[in-house]
């Protein structure tokens, strides 16, 4: 397997611009001879297929929802990075560089994240152009404030609504091109199979999610743009639909899958209430910039908050990492939660929550003011929970959140998989092991306004593209592997929906491959996956038929691949004999209980190769080079 | 609680559907109506019958996606709240609901409570953008905007696209829908270039797509999750009168 990433040489800062030199060019008059299908209509595949349509290029764009506008994207509300430096508080390209490498422990490609501090000033620039109407101060000029442990500001924001507002722009775009006619838009549809003819990836296979009919699409080159796998964990921030599906199946034709087992963690989130439980709501991390986060002092104080103490109370992040306190980065901010928890300090019915607190900003700033910064999140969390957060501390708890882990992709974002473009949450290349707030808007809209066009008409000026049909053997034959799956999960007639091993599947993740992780848990996880995936096939029950929208059957073929994939994670997991950011093996910590990397043996990506339904997968590594920071402990005291 | 459910059951787009009743026992007041709606489902499957189908992604109130009329309200009793982030809590042990998805011509019914919603698409698709092709942009702070003027551009912004101020308007008029997204540039100078034609064009595609005319009832502005005001409406009124009685295209 080529693991090449393609990196130009030179200076860092100078890198982009000779790439960009040396990447061959189309023709204008050319463009529209190449079809390029984009699978994912959020931030990263709607700001590249409308750009791309911008271009010239002719574009199919796909999406699960009923309209592009509704990718999960949508749901990001804290803001977006960028190093504009408008505050005048010391940022630069180097420090947005430095602070992503320094937060993702050194897991990361630095030309890549160069290349996202330095594309990321022109983001705003083009999403204020489309009509994003960002926060701004009094003079009319941008707000900017800090947000998930940057000690600067240089996050930019539109209320509680980032994500939504970000992605409307983006949508507006794409709308535009599906208006001129140069991207067909295909709602409802999702990717079954990706069609690998002669070594290249050259289309698709999709399921109308209406009709139940199966489609080949055949291209010069395809795009995934199809977010993360949090849902694994079945409870999560994500939006209930989000699957690994199309990155898997992409997998299984040849595309590495690396880092599967970095996954975050996020600090801020409502706790579970009960078995019914579909999704957990993460509570803005902005919120830590004025509430303090405590649990009682004592184990098992069954006191309501208001009853305890001042000096009854832990303000464990202040207590832990006095320079950051209680904005610590997400993975040592869920950990500790964590680890106060276990200790049985935890608060509320299940133990499993610790207190939000903002009687101090409320004391120091009046309500008036935390009403304009938090009002709708105060309000949101009122909604869900019956408490009303200005009178008591809110509650939280960890949860699943971002995956870092995605399909291997060069400095270009192609795959392993030649003509196979992967951009967004769904790859794996400039988070390292733990992601910044407020970085993957950024890194999804670098990726497609302002890299894939570039990156992937230097593929489409120098591959060798045969002509390809639809009838060719290739897409038969993958055409009737889906439609195959279909017809087995309709016969199964088993006992069991879809969702309750779902549930099971992610109560096993979250045991063994969650915020903590151990040898043993690992090994064992290893074996009750295969055992549920058994399970699982002998004894789903999917209701109905493949010709018609079928909520069941499409619940039970994401599952599927979460059945495989999990395996994936674990071994991954399990493989990584270190900690580093939201991978936290337990029997790799400090004394102080810190994450204890092993840079000697794991500075590297871990990119695994598949190799058929019941063999192992082969590891393979891409060293990770360090020229321009020097690797050192993070260390937020 | 225990509850009474009356379920639209259609199974394709040309089924006459009906009505059908579920006895909903056992639900917690801590539930989401849409977790209701899973434990129901769950039950059903394992009696070998077809859960309800019903559109649903975030379940945050802000992707747009869900979209049920309770009692014949959209999204509900709880003002400024999508169905997702409606509680159990609002409801009484022995109430009975009926459950039904948006009706409106231009939103054919797909399935159960699913229903076709791309006329919106294509009511944007003609105008509700800037023409702001990716590398054109000028530095973000040369085009100071006032925080007032900005924050009005953001509370139109902020319609998530969801269908209930159709669904809710007896004649399903599209008006605060379109009005969002023509305030929100009207309060930009972006927007301003091409505000002739968006206004135009987005009235002349909602009228194609077979939503109706406004007659001032406001049902829209009382469901809407993100309450939007109807101010909205009236300013797409005067932008549409401006377009049409003044000479030239933008
Ligand atoms: C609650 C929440 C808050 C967040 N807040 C922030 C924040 O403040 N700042 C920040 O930087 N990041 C934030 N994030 C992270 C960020 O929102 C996501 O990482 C990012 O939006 C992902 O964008 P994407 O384009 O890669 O994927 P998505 O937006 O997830 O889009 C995936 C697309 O792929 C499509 N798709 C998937 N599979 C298939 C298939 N098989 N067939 C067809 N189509 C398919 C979907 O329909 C969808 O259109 C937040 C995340 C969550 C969950
Ligand atoms: S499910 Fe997204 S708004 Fe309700």
């Amino acid at each position: 397997m080529n693991l090449d990433a393609n990196i130009p040489s030179g200076p860092l800062e100078q890198k982009w611009d000779k790439h960009r030199f040396d990447l061959k060019l189309i023709n204008p008059a050319n463009k529209r001879k190449f079809k390029v299908l984009v699978v994912g209509s959020g931030l990263a595949g709607g700001s590249a297929a409308s750009t791309l349509a911008e271009l010239g290029y002719e574009v199919d764009c796909f999406c699960f929802q009923d309209s592009p506008r509704r990718a999960h994207s949508i749901a990001a509300q804290g803001g977006i990075n960028a190093a504009k430096n408008y505050p005048n508080d010391g940022d630069s390209v180097f420090r947005l560089f430095y602070d992503t490498i320094k937060g993702g422990d050194f897991r990361s490609r630095e030309a890549n994240v160069y290349r996202l501090a330095q594309v990321s000033a022109s983001i705003i620039d083009q999403c204020v152009a489309q009509g994003v109407p960002f926060a701004r101060e009094y003079g009319g000029y941008l707000a900017n404030r800090s947000f998930g442990g940057a000690q600067v500001s240089r996050t930019f924001y539109a209320r509680g609504q980032t994500g939504q507002q970000l992605l409307l722009g983006c949508y507006a775009a794409l709308s535009r091109q599906i208006g001129l006619g140069k991207v067909r838009m295909f709602p409802r549809t999702e990717l079954l199979d990706i069609v690998v003819v002669d070594g290249q990836a050259r289309g698709i296979v999709t399921r109308n999610l209406v009709s139940g009919k199966v489609e080949p699409h055949v291209a010069d080159a395809v795009v995934l743009a199809t977010g993360g796998y949090s849902t694994v964990f079945f409870l999560s921030t994500n939006a209930m639909a989000c699957n690994v599906t199309a990155t898997y199946r992409a997998h299984r034709k040849g595309a590495a899958f690396a880092n599967p087992c970095y996954t975050q963690i996020h600090p801020t989130c409502i706790p579970v209430s009960g078995d019914y439980q579909s999704k957990l709501t993460l509570m803005s991390e902005s919120l830590r910039n004025d509430g303090r986060i405590w649990v009682p002092s004592k184990n098992g104080d069954q006191r309501t908050a208001n009853q305890i103490a001042e000096n009854e109370r832990d303000y464990y992040l202040e207590r832990k990492y006095p320079s950051f306190g209680n904005l610590a980065p997400r993975d040592i901010a869920s950990r500790s939660a964590k680890e106060a928890c276990d200790a049985g300090r935890g608060v509320g019915e299940s133990g499993q929550g610790v207190y939000l607190d903002f009687k101090d900003a409320i004391g120091r700033l009046g309500e008036d003011t935390i009403r304009q910064r938090y009002g709708n999140l105060f309000h949101m969390y009122e909604k869900i929970t019956g408490d009303n957060p200005y009178q008591v501390p809110m509650r939280i708890y960890p949860a699943p959140h971002y995956t870092m882990g995605g399909l291997w992709v060069d400095y270009n974002l192609m795959s392993s998989l030649p003509g196979l473009f992967v951009i967004g949450e769904a790859n794996f290349s400039d988070h390292g092991a733990n992601r910044l707030g407020a970085s993957a808007l950024m890194q999804g809209l670098a990726d497609g306004y302002f890299v894939l066009p570039y990156t992937i008409g230097n593929y489409l000026a120098s591959a060798k593209l045969g002509s390809v049909s639809g009838s060719s053997s290739e897409f038969t034959g993958a055409t009737k592997g889906v439609e195959d799956q279909t017809k087995k999960l309709l016969s199964i007639n088993g006992k069991r929906s879809p969702d309750s091993i779902h549930k099971e599947l992610g109560r096993i993740m979250w045991e063994k491959c969650g915020m903590g992780r151990t040898e043993a848990g690992l090994k064992e996880a290893l074996k009750i996956i295969p055992a549920l995936r058994e399970e699982f096939w002998n004894n789903v029950s999917v209701l109905g038929t493949g010709s018609e929208l079928n909520i069941m059957l499409e619940k039970a073929g994401r599952l599927a691949d979460f059945l495989e994939f999990a395996e994936l994670m674990c071994r991954d997991a399990l493989e990584r004999n270190e900690s580093c950011g939201g991978h936290f093996r337990e029997d790799h910590q400090t004394d102080e209980g810190e994450a204890k990397r092993n840079d000697d043996d794991y500075s590297h990506v871990s990119a695994w190769e598949y190799k058929g339904p019941d063999k192992n997968p082969i590891l393979h590594k891409e060293p990770l080079v360090f020229d321009n920071v020097k690797l050192a402990t993070r260390s937020y005291k | 609680m225990n509850l009474n459910l009356r379920v639209w059951r259609q199974s394709n787009a040309t089924d006459p559907g009906k009505l059908v009743d579920y006895p909903a026992p056992d639900i917690s007041e801590h539930m989401s109506f849409l977790e209701m709606l899973d434990v129901v489902n769950e039950r059903l499957i394992v009696k070998d019958e077809q859960p309800i189908a019903f559109d649903h992604d975030c379940r945050e109130g802000i992707c747009g996606m869900c979209s049920l009329m309770i009692n014949g309200i959209a999204h509900g009793p709880e003002k400024g709240t999508t169905v997702c982030q409606l509680h159990m809590r609002h409801f009484k042990d022995g109430d009975t609901l009926v459950i039904e998805p948006w009706r409106a011509r231009a939103f054919p019914v797909v399935r159960d409570l699913v229903v076709d919603r791309s006329s919106f698409d294509r009511i944007m698709q003609v105008g509700g953008f800037v023409s702001a092709n990716t590398g054109n942009a000028p530095d973000g702070n040369a085009i100071p905007i006032s925080k007032v003027e900005a924050d009005l551009a953001m509370d139109a912004a902020a319609c998530i696209g969801c269908g209930a101020c159709v669904a809710s308007c007896k004649n399903a008029s599209a008006m605060l829908f379109v009005g969002a997204k023509v305030s929100q540039f009207l309060h930009l100078p972006q927007g301003h270039p091409e505000r002739k034609s968006r206004a135009s064009n987005m009235v002349a595609a909602m009228d194609h797509e077979g939503f109706g005319n406004c007659t001032n009832q406001y049902e829209c502005e009382a469901v809407c999750p993100k309450e939007i005001s109807v101010s909205v409406i009236s300013e797409l009124n005067r932008e549409y009168t401006r377009a049409t009685l003044t000479s030239g295209s933008d």
